[in-house]
This record gives structure tokens, C-alpha cells and sequence, in this order.
């Protein structure tokens, strides 16, 4: 009887690691002046008009929420704070770049009747079940740094119908990454690395998919999990097809280990290494040490060259409210879906004789997936039916210096592409 | 009346033998189909091996003060896995202050030994504080109790040293006579796995020695068998269990040093998986058996490295890697279904009977 523990044990262990699913439903509704199918948000005369952030705000992760959370907190600002009169409140909840995460975020904030729209996820794996929750409660979600192609793919189904997305779609990012290594570094032979999230899959699926067309080898198409520690067996696998390029568009504690082990590898000693955005940060270069030197990245240009002068003042602001340089890539885009809202708000809003303002959701979808033409600091963005905005800008990095306080996108890592 | 073997199968045993078949079936038409396909030479399969053993090793260290607590106490530590951690961490923060003054490099020896000194005693120091804080009190209680008390423990020192040190990680400094290769015996090893693979060898002979040939171990395998009946011998046993945790946390502390140099990130979560996998090692060993720690740890380490590539890859398994701790796990439970009381368990049971 006393091995009897050892199988309780297990099931604690398991339950530890386990989460909790709950979908609540939306009504439909006539109120005040404005009728709509999914719902109505009624704001009182002087209320607050609240958005929603969900985003990795804390762990290991969170300089990708901070930064995009910061985008949002400047939109807010250059507004004055108020929209149609009433003062914008800003609330959230952090998603922790995992699938747990974002059902939870999405969950409480979907019990939330007052949310007129959210901007999040951050990460690809939050959005997926995490979206479909929200626009159940009819709360309509603009991602700022998603990048995951099956989001808004057109068989992506009617339950994220509330989702879009102010980020490039992977298939924009991946095919730039594949013409970058076949046409400037005319490699030949790559090999792949994911690590089973949505956008690590997606990114590795669309390179090979490119460089294959190109007329490139891809040797190996390998996955690891995030938690995985130990590369070495693995690369010592890929070591067998001798790639020129290892590309694996993964995040930071993975990445790290990988690029520190590639080296130590027999058979992987010259050849060239590349991740994606979700690694170019100061974090990485912290987890990669001296390996990183000599590595590519792809990320959004943001360059002065591409993103003009507006982008500049952005800046400025930045450094003024918070006192240091950006965290990561997606603060325009944050700023943009921003904006975005506010402007599909002040279209679909209505007021009565008492000066309460009714907002009808499926009329702010609807005006959201609308938006044309629209003038944001990632360029001009435009909807299409399966809610991909972006005006994606897409340059390939080179880290010169691994040293964390000499981060300076642009200059170190350097910007080599287009 | 003997009736005929045939007659003495249940159901069950049928089920079991096909489960076995099948198991064994694909086990041996994987390796096969890898071993066919010839894409790997011995040179690939040795490295395969050697980094299996260092991170098994790793894992064995661990498993040490899952079994001993066990051993003694019946009871499993789930907070182990963060005394390990804390060990990590402690390595870290010496080892970046050697850094900074650059006698890590000048003095890698002493260095090394120092860093390794510190990190033991902080992992011992910890095992020792939860012991007489969170399970001494409890040790008359039914054993779910402790149990509990344990995963408490293991939420808050991970969350205690989050709140000190931060969520983000930090990373061990890089020591120059650890780069590289050494050969030995014609084949190139990582210097760092080199290190790790001795240090180990040399500590788990240093605790099996303890164990069974001092005054100490003696009095701790007495209490282990049977506490009551050795208090009534004069044996201290508070003292024994006391020894136990130090010991096992001190191996802890060592395996977070080794695993720092080897995997260079340190984090406040980081000994959670190894701490679940060091679980599983002492259980697939025999839980309670030192040296089936020890093999359990190995042999873990070896089948997650060798394990994806001679059994999946065969089978025409794309990303075998990913599949890793399907192949720990699986062993798991085939381990629990056919031998419950592990690799080495049946002597420890039948010597107690």
C-alpha cells in the first residue's frame, strides 16, 4: 500500500499544470436610440468609456506587453484622455504568452459589460481560444502584435469574426525572411526549429514553404517545447543534413539556449543563425550572450526611412513619459489599433437628448473592419474581411554586440535588409 | 488442483501482455528503421549518449533527495525541485561577483570549487529551514498532509525569490577554461559536460559511501527501515531525518551549480520541469533506492536524448524532439505498470518485508 502515493502524487503534479475553461454569453439588445444584434453599451453622462488591454504585462515575457501597453497609453493621451466627451478609462489583464493565459484574461474581461472594445493579445497562442471568448460577449479585439497567418486566415470561422489585427501577417514576415537568406546571403540548404505555439509553427511553415519555391533545401523541419532546455541532441539531428542556416522564429528562453548550443555542435560551427521578432529584444541578447554576435533577426522596420517623421514625435513622447527607449517592436502598432477604435467609436456612437452615448457592438465591428485608408504611424492601414490591417514594413537585423545596454535597433543589431 | 497455465490468465494479464507486444513492437521496428536508414555514424551516436548522461546525471542529483526523503520519511518533497533552484540561483550570484572581478578567469579552480561550495550550502541551508518549519510539525499527521504542506512550500519559494530577484532571468557569466572540447579517448566532449559527468560520478560515490559505511548512514538506513524500533536502539531520530534533507539538498544545490554552467539561464521557475523529471528518475529507479536514483536519473537522461531519434524518427515521425517528454513519461508508466516499485525497487521491498 505504500506505493499508493506515488499515483496521487502524479495527479496533484497534473492538475498543478492543468487550467479551467468557462464561456459566458452575450444578449442582444435594444437600447436608447440604437439597436444592435450583439449588444449595446450604454454610457452615462460623464461616465468613463472604458477599453481593455490583455497582455503579457508580467514574467518573462512581459517586455512585449509593457511596450504595447505604453503604445496605447500615448493614444490615450494625444486624445486628451476623453472621447465624445467622456473620460477614457484604460483597464487589463495580463495573458502571460500562453493559451491559459489568454482564456483567463479573455474570460474575466468578457464579464466585464462596461468594455467597449479591447486591444490585445500579444501573443499568438492568447489569441487563439482567447478572441473567440470576447466576441462571444460581443467585445471586438485589435491585436497589436499577433503575427500567427491562421488568426486571419479565411477559414478562420465565425467565431473570431471580433478579431483584428494591427501587426503583419507571418506569411509577410516569413516569405522576407526566406528572400533575405536565399537572395542577399545565397544560402541554399536551411533547416527549421519551432516550438509548437501558432506563431512559431506558422512562421517556420511559411519560410519553408518560400525558400522551397525559391529553389532552396530545407534539410530539417525540427520542433523542440518552450520548456526544453537541453538542444544539443536535437541540433546534433540537424547537424546530419548540413544546413548553411538554422532559422527558429521562437522566443527568448528557448531561442537563447539554442543559439549558446548551436556552436558546441559538431557540424553546426559555420552555419548561420536566424530568429524572428518575438526574440529581438535586449532579453535575448542577455540569454544568447557572445553566441548571439553575427545573428539575424526579422522584425518591423522601423526605421526612420520607413515610418517618417510622425514617428519620431511618437518618440519623443515616449522618452518623456517613460524615460526610456522602447521595449519592443510593436508600440506603433498598439498605437495604431488604438486609434483605430477611437475612430470606428466616434463613427457608430450615438447620443440622446440627455447627453448618455450608446455604442451598438456589431455597428463597431462592422466600422472596424470598415477602416480604409487609415493614416497611423505603421503607414496606411487598410482591413481586409478577415481582419488583416497592417501596412507591413519587414527589415532583417544583424546583432553586432550582445551587450544588453548597447541595445539600439537600427544601428546594433544593425539593420542589413531590405 | 494445479490447473494449466492458460486457465490462470484474466483479462487483465491478457491486456498487459498485448500492451507489452505492441510497446515492444514499435520500440523494436523504430529502431530499426533508424538504424536502416543509416543517416547517423557511431561518432553522432556517441555524442547522442554523452549528452544524455550529463543531463541525466543532472537529473540523478536531484532524484538523490527525492528517494532519501522518501527512503526515510514516506513522504515526497515536492519542494525540491526549488531547492534546487535556490541552489541555481545562489551559483549564479557568486559566480557573477567572481565574474565582475575577473577572478573567475584568473582562478577558475578555486573559483569553481567556491561557487560550488556556496551553492550546497544555501540549498542545504533552505532544506533545513522547510524541514523544521513546514514538516516537522506535520509528521504525525495522515501523509497527505505533508504532501500538501510540500506543494505550498515549492509556490512560495519560487514566488519569494520572484519577488527578490525579479521574473526575468538572470545569466551565469561564462568561465574560459570551460570552452570548448577536451578529447578523451578519441572522442571530442564539451568541456561543461566533461565537468559535470565527473563531478557527479564523484559526489554520488561520495553519498554512497556516506550511506553505507559510516556510524551516520548506518543509523539513517536503520531509522529508514523502521523508526520506532531504531529509537528503542538509541538512534536520534530527528537527527537521521535531519542528515537526510541536508544531505539530499546539498546534491540539490551541486546539480543547480552543474546545471547552471551547462545551460547558462537561471530563473525563479527553472526547477519545476527538472524537478518533475528528477521525480520521475527516483521513481523509475525504485523510489527510496539510492543507487536506483542514480540509475533512474541516467537512464532518463539517455532516453530523452537517444530515445526521439531510435524509436520516433523510424517510425517516420516528423520532429521527434518535441515528443521528448512523451518518451520520459511513457517509461513512466510503463515502469508503474510492469514493475511498480521500479528498476531497483523489489530488493528494497523484500529486505523491509
Amino acid at each position: 500500500m505504500k506505493r499508493s502515493r506515488i499515483p496521487i502524487a502524479l495527479v496533484l503534479a497534473l492538475m498543478l499544470a492543468g487550467g479551467q475553461y468557462f464561456v459566458p454569453a452575450a444578449p442582444a439588445a435594444t437600447v436608447g436610440p440604437v439597436t444592435d444584434p450583439v449588444g449595446v453599451v450604454r454610457i452615462a453622462k460623464g461616465a468613463p468609456l472604458t477599453i481593455a488591454y490583455w497582455m503579457v504585462v508580467a514574467g518573462p515575457d512581459a517586455s512585449l506587453g509593457t511596450d504595447t501597453k505604453r503604445g496605447v497609453e500615448i493614444a490615450i493621451a494625444d486624445k486628451g484622455g476623453k472621447l465624445l466627451g467622456h473620460p477614457i478609462r484604460l483597464i487589463g489583464e495580463d495573458t502571460g504568452c500562453n493559451a491559459e493565459g489568454g482564456v483567463t484574461a479573455a474570460t474575466k474581461l468578457s464579464a466585464n459589460k462596461a468594455i467597449v472594445a479591447a486591444v490585445g493579445s500579444n501573443c499568438s497562442s492568447e489569441a487563439v481560444p482567447g478572441a473567440p471568448i470576447l466576441w462571444k460577449a460581443g467585445i471586438v479585439t485589435v491585436s497589436p502584435s499577433n503575427t500567427a497567418p491562421k488568426l486571419t486566415a479565411p477559414d478562420r470561422g465565425p467565431t473570431y469574426d471580433g478579431y483584428l489585427r494591427t501587426a503583419h501577417n507571418d506569411k509577410v514576415q516569413g516569405r522576407v525572411a526566406a528572400e533575405f537568406v536565399y537572395k542577399s546571403l545565397k544560402l541554399r540548404k536551411a533547416a527549421t526549429i519551432h516550438d509548437g505555439s501558432p506563431y512559431a509553427e506558422g512562421l517556420a511553415g511559411v519560410f519553408t514553404e518560400t525558400f522551397r519555391k525559391l529553389g532552396g533545401t530545407v534539410t530539417a523541419q525540427e520542433a523542440i517545447s518552450p520548456t526544453d532546455t537541453d538542444m544539443r541532441p536535437m541540433l546534433t539531428k540537424i547537424a546530419a543534413g548540413r544546413p548553411d542556416m538554422i532559422y527558429y522564429p521562437i522566443f527568448i528562453a528557448a531561442g537563447g539556449h539554442i543559439t549558446r548550443q548551436v556552436k558546441e555542435v559538431s557540424g553546426l560551427a559555420n552555419a548561420k543563425l536566424m530568429g524572428a521578432d518575438g526574440m529581438f529584444s535586449p532579453d535575448f541578447m542577455k540569454a544568447a550572450g557572445e553566441a548571439a554576435v553575427g545573428m539575424y533577426h526579422s522584425s518591423p522596420d522601423l526605421s526612420p526611412e520607413a515610418l517618417g517623421p510622425a514617428y519620431k514625435v511618437f518618440l519623443d513622447k515616449h522618452q518623456k513619459r517613460y524615460g526610456e527607449k522602447p521595449l519592443a517592436p510593436f508600440h506603433p502598432h498598439a498605437y495604431d489599433a488604438a486609434n483605430m477604435i477611437f475612430a470606428a467609436i466616434t463613427k457608430v456612437a450615438k447620443k440622446d437628448a440627455a447627453g448618455n452615448t450608446y455604442i451598438g457592438r456589431k455597428a463597431l465591428r462592422d466600422a472596424l473592419f470598415a477602416t480604409k485608408n487609415f493614416k497611423g504611424l505603421t503607414g496606411t492601414l487598410t482591413c481586409d474581411r478577415f481582419g488583416d490591417c497592417a501596412d507591413p514594413k519587414i527589415a532583417i537585423y544583424q546583432t553586432l554586440s550582445a551587450d544588453p545596454a548597447k541595445w539600439d535597433p537600427g544601428k546594433n543589431p544593425k539593420k542589413v535588409y531590405p | 488442483m494445479q490447473r494449466s497455465w492458460a486457465w490462470r490468465l484474466s483479462v487483465t494479464d491478457l491486456y498487459l501482455w498485448a500492451f507489452r507486444i505492441v510497446v515492444l513492437a514499435v520500440v523494436i521496428w523504430g529502431t530499426i528503421g533508424t538504424v536502416a536508414a543509416r543517416r547517423y555514424g557511431g561518432e553522432v551516436w556517441i555524442d547522442f549518449l554523452v549528452f544524455g548522461m550529463s543531463q541525466g546525471s543532472i537529473y540523478a542529483l536531484i532524484a538523490l533527495g527525492y528517494t532519501m526523503v522518501y527512503g526515510i520519511l514516506r513522504m515526497i518533497n515536492f519542494a525540491h525541485g526549488e531547492v534546487f533552484m535556490s541552489g541555481a540561483y545562489t551559483a549564479y550570484f557568486v559566480a557573477a561577483a567572481f565574474g565582475r572581478s575577473g577572478y573567475l578567469d584568473r582562478n577558475p579552480v578555486v573559483s569553481l570549487l567556491a561557487v560550488l561550495a556556496v551553492a550546497m550550502a544555501t540549498s542545504t541551508l533552505i532544506a533545513l529551514l522547510l524541514e523544521r518549519v513546514a514538516y516537522r510539525p506535520l509528521r504525525q499527521s495522515p501523509r497527505l498532509v505533508p504532501l500538501i504542506a510540500a506543494i505550498g512550500a515549492s509556490f512560495f519559494l519560487q514566488y519569494t525569490f520572484r519577488g527578490f530577484f525579479g521574473s526575468g532571468f538572470q545569466a551565469y557569466p561564462e568561465t574560459q577554461v570551460l570552452k570548448g572540447t577536451w578529447a578523451i579517448a578519441g572522442v571530442n566532449i564539451l568541456r561543461t559536460q566533461a565537468v559535470v559527468l565527473v563531478a557527479a560520478v564523484l559526489m554520488m560515490a561520495g553519498l554512497y559511501a556516506f550511506v553505507m559505511r559510516t556510524k551516520t548512514g548506518t543509523a539513517m538506513r536503520a531509522v529508514s527501515e523502521d523508526k520506532e524500533a531504531a529509537a528503542l536502539m538509541g538512534i536520534d531520530v530527528d537527527r537521521s531525518i535531519v542528515i537526510a534533507f541536508a544531505v539530499g539538498a546539498s546534491m540539490a544545490g551541486a546539480a543547480g551549480f552543474l546545471y547552471a554552467i551547462v545551460f547558462k539561464q537561471v530563473h525563479f521557475f527553472m526547477g519545476f520541469v527538472p524537478g518533475i523529471k528528477a521525480f520521475t528518475a527516483a521513481v523509475l529507479g525504485g523510489i527510496g533506492n539510492i543507487p536506483g536514483a542514480m540509475l533512474g536519473g541516467l537512464f532518463l537522461g539517455i532516453f530523452e536524448s537517444v530515445g526521439p531519434i531510435l524509436f520516433l524518427e523510424g517510425l517516420g515521425i516528423v520532429a521527434p524532439y518535441q515528443l521528448k517528454d512523451v518518451i520520459a513519461f511513457t517509461m513512466l508508466v510503463m515502469v508503474l505498470i510492469f514493475r511498480p516499485s521500479g528498476i531497483l525497487g523489489e530488493r528494497l521491498m523484500a529486505k523491509k518485508a
